[in-house]
């Protein structure tokens, strides 16, 4: 593969504007000073708590996401760019969802298939004509981007259902400005702690008409066990919301109430981190021991808003992923600013034989899969495995997607041999209110650790750094 | 608040509570069994100390004999016994990770790097007798720096308040169990109640609820029988007495009553119980046997907790 662009150094030796202060620091300070305070950091996170867990890993029940200090920065002109791709993809995300579920003017217009709609595991019939507050399904979106050039952002993935990651911006800022104050005090970084408030406004703004004027806010977390729970608690505990349970909440006369020290009291909004799946074992999975029964039954009175909203998988689908540009144009009569990974969808013919010709050369993925699991790293990927993969391919190639192997762009990175360029992406997390829409400045970078990786994924050895947004 | 958050909070500060005793128990236990045969009788000392941690039958699914491997293992490491210290300390963890929002900063550290030593440290359990010493400080220190964050840190709300209801509700119960046992059970019946063989028996009693020094500043007089039950059941100013626990059992229900505006069956039954002991005097409780006298407040002590999760906590 050929070199990537680097965000410090980009094709280059031609050290980028926006790293100048950085590297200079780096020059002037020792090793060994910068290796005890990666210690330290380590040892800060262990004591926080802030752990994740890894399903079907019982040694590691509780792992640390590898934290690497080196910043990753952008300039405020790039962050501008962005910013503005970042809005208009997500109203072009909330357009398609309401059309979905009501008009269905995308579908007549023959943009997009419509068993691909229909007939997907992720369509909830449930919501079909049922209106949501102020017509928003997604109010928190965490979109993934990824480079390859400086003039590109490239969407790799849109999250819409219950992206996560945001704690670790919100900690990973915490500790590096208690870690490198003087690195601090050398740049003009945007600040990102004003999440929390954004974010509880945003779910305040979009109670249902039924709500007292001020609406009572909880998050649902799937419980302790959940890989994202330190997460949910930290997010509660900084919102100032009760982090709630299924087994806390109650539905009585299509309201919902909460079980506390004190009785019932009713609930408005529901910033739900719980699958649409195991939310009301009356509607979805009856063997769900998470959800509440009759949560959807309160949800269609309107006595509820869910954030986000139910149904909005088939949004951020894999299958749905490549006609993004399509949508963005149907909606908004606008040229996509942030660009799409070429993707071959497998389902269609054409397009499968040329993914089977080039599997090792190509990246296939699970249309409904996550975390990077069940995916074929063509480049990457032993003979035996690429075959075995062939076969699922021809057996179901509507479970599947390809897209080239892309050079993602690399930030230098703490290794064992010093620093060296390390793969990277970002999730900037977009707040949707019934007002406006937020992006606060940043997001989660994600740094493949092992040299050459292309995996970010932190289920699958990825770390991650802070992300400073300069000012002007 | 939640009430599975108070239910948490409620559990977490018995769990932690339970693990100091019961290292507490093991520690006095060690000591007594340290004497020559001639002062301590002809007791098990081991039996003993699985009696007063309420596990006596427990114990015997699992071993043979009740021996000081086996009974520090049972008492502290054993997976099997949802009391070991292990399974508290595990507990209290998960306990606390499920009210994260509703716990300092300082009590969470307190409790999540107590965790991570007992996987770190005591994993596969202490290799000698100064092992041992230096486990069971680590746990009785944790019980300490936990406390004293909760005292610290904590605001003075209902988080507290259900919180404190869990130590003294914990307490009582140990400490009513460990006189009962002690007491009652393992005193020979034709030995004099208060001859010299045990003595011993009786500092140990008092080093399970660090209460030894305690005992002299109070009665200022060589160790009797009914001092330390007075101490233990009546005297309102040694922490680990029932007379304690119950001021504190009353006053933590009477704030939540206040703060929520309402009374209910918890602060009614609590006042009652504080009464009886404010009105008890030792002669009468002699009379009355103090085995049943015990009996009773261990009844009562555990119907306080089912009310109180009722009214509160489901």
């Amino acid at each position: 593969m050929a070199v990537a662009f680097d965000e410090m150094n980009g094709l280059g030796e031609d050290l980028r504007p926006a790293y100048q202060e950085l590297s200079r620091w780096l020059k002037e300070t020792p090793p060994d000073a910068l290796e005890y305070r990666r210690q330290e950091a380590e040892l800060l996170f262990r004591r926080i708590g802030i752990t994740f867990a890894v399903y079907g890993d019982s040694e590691a029940q509780e792992r640390l996401i590898p934290f690497d200090v080196i910043p990753r920065i952008m300039s405020a002109t790039e962050w501008t760019l962005l910013e503005k791709g970042l809005k208009q993809r997500v109203l072009a995300l909330n357009m398609f969802l309401k059309d979905i579920y009501h008009g269905r003017d995308i579908l007549r217009a023959n943009i997009i298939p419509e068993d691909l709609i229909f007939q997907n595991p992720v369509f909830r019939p449930e919501m079909n004509g049922q209106d949501v507050p102020h017509d928003i399904y997604v109010h928190i979106a965490g979109i993934d981007i990824i480079r390859t050039d400086p003039d590109n952002f490239i969407v790799l993935e849109d999250n819409a259902r219950t992206p996560s990651g945001v704690s670790y911006m919100l900690e990973n800022r915490e500790i590096m400005m208690r870690l490198f104050p003087d690195l601090f005090a050398r740049h003009r970084v945007a600040p990102v702690e004003r999440y929390p408030d954004e974010l509880l406004s945003a779910l305040r703004s979009v109670a249902p008409h039924s709500a007292s004027a001020e609406p009572t806010v909880a998050l649902m977390t799937p419980g302790v066990y959940n890989s994202a729970y330190y997460e949910h608690s930290f997010l509660a505990d900084k919102l100032g919301i009760e982090l709630v349970e299924g087994r806390d909440l109650i539905v009585k006369n299509d309201e919902v109430f909460m079980r506390t020290t004190e009785g019932l009291k009713r609930v408005d909004v529901i910033y739900r981190r719980v699958d649409d799946d195991f939310l009301d074992p009356l509607t979805f999975r009856p063997d769900s021991a998470l959800g509440v029964p009759g949560l959807m039954s309160a949800y269609a009175a309107g006595n509820i808003t869910l954030a986000n909203a139910v149904g909005t998988g088939i949004a951020d689908d894999k299958a749905i992923y490549s006609y993004m540009p399509d949508i963005v144009k149907f909606y908004l009569s606008e040229e996509p600013i942030l660009k799409n990974v070429q993707t071959w969808r497998c389902r269609e013919p054409q397009d499968l034989s040329y993914v089977l010709d080039n599997l090792a050369d190509l990246v296939v993925k699970e249309v409904h899969g996550s975390g990077g699991y069940g995916m074929l790293i063509g480049p990457a990927a032993t003979k035996a495995t690429i075959e075995a993969f062939r076969d699922k391919l021809k057996r179901e190639p509507e479970g599947f997607i390809a897209q080239p192997t892309l050079a993602l762009s690399t930030c230098p990175t703490c290794t064992d041999k010093g620093l060296a360029p390390r793969h990277v992406d970002l999730r900037p997390f977009v707040l949707t209110g019934s007002s406006h829409t937020t992006i606060v400045p940043g997001g989660l970078t994600r740094v493949a650790l092992k040299e050459g990786s292309l995996v970010v994924n932190s289920s699958q050895g990825g770390g991650t750094k802070d992300t400073w947004i300069l000012s002007e | 608040m939640l009430s599975r958050t108070a239910e948490n909070l409620f559990w977490l500060a018995r769990y932690v509570e339970r693990a100091e005793y019961l290292a507490r128990t093991i520690d006095a236990t060690l000591r007594v069994t340290a004497l020559p045969a001639a002062y301590i009788g002809k007791t098990n000392e081991w039996d003993s100390a699985l009696l007063t941690a309420g596990v006596g039958a427990a114990f015997y699914d699992h071993y043979e004999e009740a021996n000081e491997r086996n009974v520090v293992e049972y008492l502290s490491f054993a997976s099997e016994n949802p009391s070991s210290i292990k399974n508290c300390i595990e507990a209290a963890r998960l306990n606390s990770r499920s009210v994260r929002t509703a716990l300092t900063s300082e009590m969470w550290d307190t409790i999540n790097s107590s965790w991570i030593e007992l996987q770190a440290v005591w994993n596969k359990g202490p290799a000698n007798r100064e092992e041992l010493a230096k486990f069971l400080r680590f746990v009785q220190e944790t019980s300490l720096r936990f406390d004293g964050s909760a005292y610290r840190t904590m605001l003075r709300n209902d988080a507290y308040w259900f919180s404190r209801l869990g130590v003294h509700l914990e307490r009582a119960d140990n400490t009513a169990r460990i006189l009962d046992v002690k007491y009652h059970m393992l005193l020979p019946e034709e030995e004099h109640v208060g001859g010299p063989l045990d003595y011993y028996q009786w500092t140990s009693i008092l080093r399970s609820v660090s209460a030894t020094t305690a005992y002299h500043w109070v009665y200022r007089e060589t160790l009797k029988p009914w001092l330390i039950a007075d101490l233990l059941i009546l005297n309102d100013t040694l922490p680990r007495s029932l007379a304690s626990c119950y001021s504190n059992l009353v006053r933590n229900l009477d704030q939540i009553g206040v703060a929520y505006g309402r009374q209910g069956a918890a602060q009614r039954h609590a006042r009652g119980i504080r009464n009886r002991l404010e009105h008890s005097h030792m002669d009468d409780i002699f009379q009355h046997g103090v085995h049943e006298f015990i009996q009773e407040f261990l009844a009562d002590n555990s119907r306080l907790g089912e009310i109180v999760a009722k009214q509160y906590l489901i």
